[in-house]
């Protein structure tokens, strides 16, 4: 555990040293934005509907008495979905999909030599793959996060109205109601957070993957674990931390 | 030239290298033999910095790579070119794209003259009109002239070949082999070929070092192999019954 923590320290200093040639990196950024994030906006808005429409519906009927108002449905399922769904069920979420694409991709590099290769060219191997990663991540998570936030707002609005659970207006009101713009500061930063968690820690379990295809996945397999594990430790640590 | 002086390496406790002092010369073709599992890539990964070594030295024309700085070793690989195993091209990436790559991170042309570069190293290694081409959509012959190309790309003072022939019918072997010979002589570099191939020691093995079991326990050139009283290496050598068979003819023949 202490040594794969120091292994996981030594791997980020060498992510972090100067990269060989910027504008190689930049193009390699761009190419993982399209790949780690703007491919994630499809699973990102079928799950936030789902679960905006989810939260509304079981708000309502665990709220059956008539002392509370019904706009208050609206704010729960807003505040629930700013607070913790978009940034860390999302989060949650894409450590389990780009998290071990990572994990694959750079444990596959290893087996098949690909990353000695770049090595003996005089390319730092880990900087080259995995900063770009980082960076995109870090970058454009944040986009999803809020894609996340309207959609399931969205999706909350819609299961409200198909099932007649509240109306229109008593939503739109609850979750105009009482809005403190801080949650999203909170949830942005959050998402930021998760970013780097999932890229580094799948990397790091990719990057030093030894064997076969069988090691490969289990690789694949401990980094999203792990990244889960540790984004929830950090969502307790931020909580504490920004809204204490 | 290329001096490994007393190296031990070790995995978790078991020796795979022991005491290994061994010269590769320049603009030659220096082979390294030994059975699967004695030792060899560890060897050439090592000499390369792939592995660190609990101990010894290893000088690149004179300079100590062991004791470099992490920085001052990506430096010198620059001057290194590697044929992998399994060729090791970038699987989402064509041909040209595959070649060019070192260029692209390291040299200051012009675009034009990095694709110029890159045809000629592939007209160097005898492939036309594959630049286009995925890693994929090759042979196994293919995939390792196009890693040679890319090895010779940043024209490398030192050339690595692991197992060149590996997975390769032996004609398309001999083509690899004699690739290997001509780039050392024409560009004079550094050649450290690993093989357990006996054709390739007899046609290019200018020099050749025998790994048994971790240990050098022989080194010297074709010619002298055959002739060669070393227990290890005879055994290695003539393991086949073809090989068995000329070590019979040959005093017949010599009569």
């Amino acid at each position: 555990m202490i040594s794969n923590f120091g292994r996981y320290l030594i791997l980020m200093y060498r992510v972090f040293s100067k990269p060989e040639k910027l504008r190689i990196y930049l193009r390699e950024t761009i190419r993982e934005i399209e790949n780690l994030g703007l491919n994630s906006i499809g699973i990102v808005i079928i799950i936030s509907v789902f679960i905006g429409a989810v939260i509304t519906l079981q708000t309502r009927y665990n709220l059956e008495s008539s002392w509370i108002p019904l706009y208050l449905i609206g704010l729960t399922a807003r505040d629930t979905i700013l607070l913790e769904f978009s940034s860390t069920m999302v989060g949650l979420i894409l450590a389990g999909k780009v998290g071990s694409n990572i994990a694959s991709e750079i444990g596959h590099m290893r087996i098949t030599e690909q990353i000695d290769a770049l090595e003996m060219m005089g390319i730092n191997s880990a900087s080259y793959l995995i900063l770009p990663k980082i960076v995109a991540t870090m970058f454009f998570n944040p986009f999803l996060t809020v894609i996340s936030m309207v959609v399931g707002i969205f999706g909350g609005w819609l299961a409200a109205i198909v099932t007649g659970a509240l109306s229109s207006a008593d939503y739109i009101y609850g979750i105009q109601y009482w809005f403190i713009p801080f949650y999203v500061t909170y949830a942005l930063v959050k998402t930021v957070v998760y970013a780097f968690i999932i890229t580094s820690v799948s990397a790091f379990y990719g990057y030093y993957v030894q064997g076969g295809a069988l090691e490969v996945g289990r690789s694949s397999t401990k980094g999203v674990v792990y990244s889960s594990i540790l984004i929830l430790l950090s969502d307790v640590i931020l909580t504490q931390l920004m809204l204490a | 030239m290329i001096a490994v002086e007393n190296i031990f390496k070790s995995f978790s406790g078991e020796t795979v290298l022991s005491d290994v002092s061994v010269t590769f010369e320049k603009g030659k073709t220096n082979l390294i033999i030994g059975r699967s599992g004695s030792g060899k890539t560890v060897l050439m990964k090592s000499i390369v910095g792939l592995h660190d070594v609990d101990s010894g030295a290893i000088y690149f024309d004179g300079r100590d790579f062991v004791n470099m700085s992490f920085k001052e070793k990506q430096d010198l690989r620059k001057e290194m070119g590697m044929l992998f195993q399994g060729s090791a091209l970038f699987d989402s990436l064509t041909v040209e794209e595959n070649v060019i790559f070192p260029l692209q991170m390291f040299s200051d042309m012009s675009m034009e003259e990095k694709i110029e570069r890159v045809n000629f190293c592939l007209n160097r290694v005898n492939l036309e009109n594959v630049n286009k081409l995925l890693p994929a959509e090759l042979s196994g012959g293919m995939k390792k002239r196009v890693a040679i190309a890319r090895a010779i790309v940043q024209n490398p003072k030192y050339l690595f070949c692991d197992e060149p022939n590996s997975g390769l019918d032996p004609k398309t072997a001999i083509i690899i082999d004699d690739l290997i010979s001509e780039i050392t002589h024409e560009y004079h570099i550094t050649t450290i070929v690993n093989t357990h191939d006996m054709n390739s020691v007899m046609e290019i093995g200018e020099k050749v070092v025998f790994i048994h079991e971790g240990f050098k326990c022989w080194e010297g050139t074709r010619d002298d192999v055959l002739s060669s009283s070393d227990r290890y290496l005879n055994d290695f050598v003539f393991a086949s019954n073809l090989a068995k068979k000329i070590k019979d003819l040959q005093p017949k023949l010599k009569n």
